[in-house]
């Protein structure tokens, strides 16, 4: 199955639509960098203003590390929609153009090709989230340097040193991941029941957007599915900046408050991914190829 | 031997019965035409060989194998086109052999990779993305595609759609050398029913997804029997008075005029009969080619 998984993501790195979400996450990311550059004391001051009389908060608060964090909060919401772009495209862009007829001729069984055609797919959703990674943390932690990392969150602070930082963040985007390889599933299998390329996207987007409402919404009617909704589960990276804390309110080194959430989240993700794409595989082995 | 077999093949969507017990067999080394108008069930036939459709009913055998349990292994000795040349924009011809050889399982080689772009004619736009691409070299590309890792069994449906003169002689030339230089089996669906004529050993023809005709070429083509086209100024005066001759058996009234099915040796007798007759003759015309035949036994139907 290597030959095609190598000949999908050839693919994949051969059409200029590939490079629109490298360009576009690049160009929000040193777009908000130049900003905080440039601005960021008085950012930085109005985030504090409220907690300066309460708090002296010593060293740099707006520290790589937290631009990376603020990152991540604005972009990963809109990553899936780039993602989808592609994912969504992956059966139905090659049903609409007529190569898939190609494909499923040649000797690899059609579940070989869903499969390979998932992974390469997977593969520049890894690709992004390692682009993303490398611009919204490593370019920040070298244009803003490293210190603790403050955190605000709705009626508490978080104050995580320096040096017990980084592996969170390795953490995150490896939960990211997960999120985004859902956001692929999802969009792979709106593609296994479409000959063309618009409609999987758009429905693609729609369901993300509808999932992430009701995940949202405080309605007790809505309570009973929303553990089940992979749009409830998808921004728990954060909390891999959640800290342990010690009777006397010290943050506990190397700590997450939640870990069995983060577990429980990854199932759930998980479980998605596989109904998704296992029903992909099971439309695509069903279903004549007519276009 | 038998390349292809196929017996009582169906498919239905729906209502719609687009093949109906469809039975017929392909020897190796031979090429094949596969004839029928414009959704006449042709195109299902060749999908379903390839595996891109089920059968509702009915079986196919491949190099004696049957498909659906040996499909992977059938399909690294079949090379097609469908229909059209559906290709990607965004590579060039080379990258598309390098990725349809890499498909193939079989260690293909650079210089095998540019023979097949030489064979088809494209050697020279090798480095250009199909998007600069014409219909015709796009159609040529689908060959090259189809030939490249050098398959048993060549599956050409409508191979000349799109192509110039010079492009249909050359396809022709082609589909003939590798059949008899190579010992290729080639299956070819056309609607240019002249170029079936000219390549083709064997000959189905299918009307409405049923079996109508079937034989050698030579034997559909008997130069014994002709077809009389003729065209006059009154045909319902030449239908009334051929129609109580007898040639009343062999009539058949259509649009462009009368055809006649007589033996060859009626002909001067037939012109004689019709001039004595008075009937206003504007055209007489001998038609013996597979066109008029496939038109007649399908009109027929």
């Amino acid at each position: 199955m290597w030959p095609i998984i190598q000949i999908e993501t050839f693919k994949i790195f051969k059409r200029p639509r590939t490079y629109i979400a490298f360009g576009a996450i690049a160009a929000l990311i040193l777009v908000i960098q130049m900003g905080l550059k440039i601005d960021g004391e008085s950012y930085a001051a109005f985030l504090m203003k409220d907690i300066n009389n309460t708090l002296i908060v010593d060293g740099k608060v707006l520290n790589g590390y937290l631009i990376c964090y603020i990152l991540l909060q604005l972009l990963l919401v809109h990553v899936p929609l780039l993602v989808a772009l592609i994912a969504a495209d992956m059966i139905s862009g090659e049903a609409n153009l007529g190569t898939l007829r190609l494909l499923l001729t040649t000797p690899y069984s059609r579940t070989q090709w869903v499969l390979a055609k998932f992974i390469a797919a997977s593969i520049y959703t890894i690709l992004l989230l390692i682009w993303l990674a490398f611009l919204a943390l490593f370019l920040s932690m070298w244009i803003f340097g490293t210190d603790d990392l403050f955190l605000m969150k709705s009626n508490y602070v978080v104050l995580i040193e320096g040096q017990d930082v980084f592996w969170r963040y390795v953490g995150a985007f490896v939960f990211a991941s997960f999120s985004l390889l859902t956001v692929t599933a999802l969009g792979f299998l709106m593609s296994s029941l479409a000959n063309n390329s618009i409609g999987p996207i758009v429905a693609t987007i729609s369901a993300i957007v509808f999932f992430t409402i009701l995940s949202t919404l405080n309605i007790p009617l809505f309570s009973a599915i929303k553990p089940y909704l992979f749009t409830t589960h998808m921004n728990n990276w954060k909390e891999f900046f959640d800290i342990k804390v010690t009777d006397t309110n010290e943050a506990i080194t190397g700590s997450i408050l939640n870990v069995a959430k983060i577990k429980n989240s990854i199932i759930v993700l998980v479980v998605h991914i596989v109904l998704f794409v296992s029903a992909s595989v099971w439309i695509v082995r069903k279903k004549d190829i007519l276009s | 031997m038998s390349v292809i077999k196929v017996h009582e093949l169906s498919k239905n969507f729906g209502s719609l019965h687009a093949v109906n017990a469809l039975s017929f067999e392909v020897q190796a080394g031979e090429v094949f035409g596969f004839l029928g108008q414009n959704g006449s069930g042709k195109s299902t036939t060749i999908r379903m060989l390839l595996s891109l459709i089920y059968p509702s009913s009915g079986s196919i055998e491949l190099f004696d194998l049957p498909l659906q349990a040996n499909r992977n292994q059938i399909a690294e000795r079949v090379g097609a086109i469908i229909e059209r040349p559906d290709l990607y924009p965004y590579l060039t011809a080379k990258e598309h052999l390098q990725l349809f050889a890499k498909l193939s399982k079989q260690k293909i080689s650079k210089e095998q990779i540019a023979r097949t772009l030489e064979q088809v004619g494209l050697s020279l736009r090798s480095a250009d993305k199909v998007n600069t691409f014409s219909l015709g070299m796009k159609q040529r590309l689908g060959i090259a595609i189809a030939l490249v890792h050098n398959p048993d069994l060549i599956i050409l449906d409508e191979p000349t759609n799109g192509l110039d003169p010079q492009g249909i002689a050359d396809i022709r030339h082609l589909i003939q050398d590798l059949a008899k230089q190579d010992g290729k089996t080639v299956l070819v669906s056309s609607h240019l029913l002249s170029e079936i004529e000219q390549v083709a050993s064997q000959i189905l023809i299918i009307h409405q997804g049923k079996k109508v005709a079937m034989g050698p070429t030579q034997t559909l083509l008997d130069p014994n029997k002709a077809i009389i086209h003729i065209v006059t100024q009154h045909d319902e005066q030449a239908l009334s008075i051929l129609g109580i001759s007898k040639y009343a058996q062999n009539i058949m009234q259509r649009k462009d005029g009368i055809y006649l099915s007589i033996a060859t040796n009626e002909i001067p007798a037939l012109h004689q009969f019709i001039v004595a007759a008075n009937i206003p003759l504007m055209s007489f015309e001998l038609k013996r080619s597979l066109e008029d035949y496939f038109l007649q036994i399908t009109s027929m139907q």
